[in-house]
């Protein structure tokens, strides 16, 4: 579904560039749920915002579904199938707009028809009553706006979901009730999942297999299994299951 | 038990409301001995406001009352700003969650920690300047000489957080309220910060109220815990307890915590019940499903 290979990306201009990832490379396959891990600044969160299209300073190779992917320009099949789901649910909605405008607008940009049935449909997989419709973020919960915000994502109907850090500003018991939704909703539409996560605990819950990040490089790809067992090749990974357990 | 420095008895906070008067922290109680006390909660269940309270930082219109609110036998409560002022920092000090929106951004972290020190301590700037360098050393931070020339934005998150707590134990407080000090840090920093904080508390007797969402955290690091729910207290265990609460609130939290070394299909979710909001342990400890 997703192939990335020699991916660099850095952000200014010499001599003040700063090389984010270097030479990344993980392939993720139709179905697998796939996770990002390593402290801030490491680069997981800019691999996924390379992927999205919303940092174009990047070269390498980024492949979805079997179509290397332009810098640049994406077409509108491109947002068909990538949608993403961001950390902040409190940025992430326009303050200003109903649930409402905010799926109607996003159905539309993919030419959907059928908007209103559309619409109560994806409130209810959410798991939001048709009683949210009308309402605006301010009168939402933290967990109930990022279910919004994952309705949106959902609109375009894509196949891949790139989630950053989607629990990290929720509460534990409102962390479990979005997981739970990740999961269901992988289930019923058969979505394939790349997760940033800072948590290797929510990453295990959620992923199959997943890289572990360091100073911008993939340090080692290894499967959940091995992260339970805490079993890194590498010295870093175990450092980093020993200091979160 | 170890004498109590501070004394809370039905501690409230409200804030009035287009709704009418809201109730932030409903009724807490609790002796701070010289120990580490956690204090858990969600967002929203008065935790932080609780803190807030004890260091008269609560601002009109928000209101604090309490039957008692005493700091080593001294009342505390409302007390004028000026007098406010003179506790806060030299008696009781505060660390903020982020070092980034705590620290001031147009001055050196030298300069920022030998002001705190001057308010509090008074003395002349070469004392301050011996103090501040032996803060950093205690602190851990390796090159102090150069870290005290240095702006906030030029050193990382998780020497900022020290730098905090160098700042805020300077003036010797007896207590150090901590506001979720390590959440904005990464997991292998928070270790070396949490047991910097740790070392100078315990060196020192004080005593640490240590306010946070992340139960495990609390319950390896705490001697005791309180649970808050919506501005009361549920439950108060000891920290190496926790993992036999009774509570179904404290266990439902506890159950919705994904674990490596449990997996599951689905994560059990926490069903809220409105009798949480009024009782604490013992009026609904039946057994839940």
């Amino acid at each position: 579904m997703l192939t990335i290979d020699d991916l660099d990306v850095w952000f200014g201009y010499p001599p003040d560039r700063v090389d984010a990832v270097r030479n990344a490379a993980f392939s993720v396959a139709k179905g697998e749920s796939f996770g990002l891990v390593g402290e801030s600044g490491s680069g997981k969160s800019t691999i996924l915002r390379a992927v999205a299209g919303l940092i174009d300073s990047w070269s390498g190779r980024i492949e979805v579904d079997g179509h290397p992917v332009h810098a640049r320009r994406r077409d509108r099949a491109f947002y068909k199938t990538v949608q993403m789901v961001f950390q902040d649910p409190y940025a992430s909605l326009h303050p200003r707009h109903s649930v409402d405008a905010v799926l109607s607008e996003a159905l539309s940009l993919q030419g959907m028809d059928d908007i209103d049935r559309r619409i109560a449909k994806l409130l209810e997989d959410v798991g939001l009553g048709r009683g949210f419709r009308f309402r605006y973020p301010h009168q939402l919960s933290g967990g109930q706006r990022q279910r919004v915000a994952i309705a949106r994502a959902l609109a375009a109907e894509p196949r891949l979901l790139l989630l950053d850090e989607p629990t990290s500003a929720l509460d534990v018991s409102v962390q479990a009730e979005i997981l739970n939704l990740l999961t269901d909703l992988r289930a019923e539409h058969g979505l394939t999942y790349v997760m940033v996560s800072h948590d290797l605990a929510v990453v295990g819950h959620i992923c199959d297999r997943l890289a572990v990040m360091q100073h911008g490089r993939i340090v080692e790809v290894m499967s959940v299994e091995a992260l339970r067992k805490g079993a890194g090749e590498q010295e870093y990974t175990r450092h980093l299951i020993a200091a979160s357990g | 038990m170890t004498q109590s420095l501070l004394q809370v008895r039905n501690l409230r906070v409200t804030f009035p409301s287009r709704q009418g008067e809201f109730h932030a922290v409903r009724g807490v109680s609790f002796d701070l001995g010289r120990e580490r006390l956690g204090v858990v909660g969600e967002s929203g269940s008065g935790k932080s406001m609780t803190g807030r309270a004890i260091l008269g930082l609560i601002r009109p219109p928000g209101r604090v009352t309490a039957d008692r609110l005493e700091l080593d036998g001294e009342s505390i409560l409302n007390l004028p700003e000026r007098r406010m002022r003179k506790l806060r920092g030299s008696r009781i000090s505060m660390v903020m969650q982020d070092p980034k929106f705590s620290l001031n951004p147009v001055m050196t972290v030298g300069n920022q920690i030998m002001e705190a020190y001057r308010l509090h301590a008074g003395g002349g700037r070469d004392a301050a300047r011996k103090k501040a360098l032996e803060m950093l050393n205690a602190v851990q931070i390796r090159d102090p000489e150069r870290v005290m020339g240095a702006y906030p934005h030029e050193v990382s998150g998780g020497m900022g957080q020290r730098i905090m707590i160098a700042m805020m134990l300077a003036p010797d407080p007896q207590i150090l309220i901590a506001d979720e000090p390590t959440s904005a840090l990464d997991v292998s920093v928070r270790g070396e910060v949490l047991n910097i904080m740790d070392g100078l508390v315990r060196d020192r007797g004080m005593g640490l109220i240590f306010i946070s969402h992340d139960l495990n955290l609390v319950s390896k690091f705490c001697d005791r815990v309180l649970i808050m729910y919506a501005g009361r207290i549920v439950e108060t265990l000891a920290a190496s307890e926790l993992h036999n609460a009774r509570h179904p609130y404290t266990r439902g939290l506890l159950g919705s915590l994904p674990r490596l070394d449990a997996p599951v299909k689905r994560l059990p979710v926490l069903q809220r019940e409105d009798s949480w909001r009024d009782g604490g342990v013992g009026t609904t400890t039946s057994e839940s499903a």
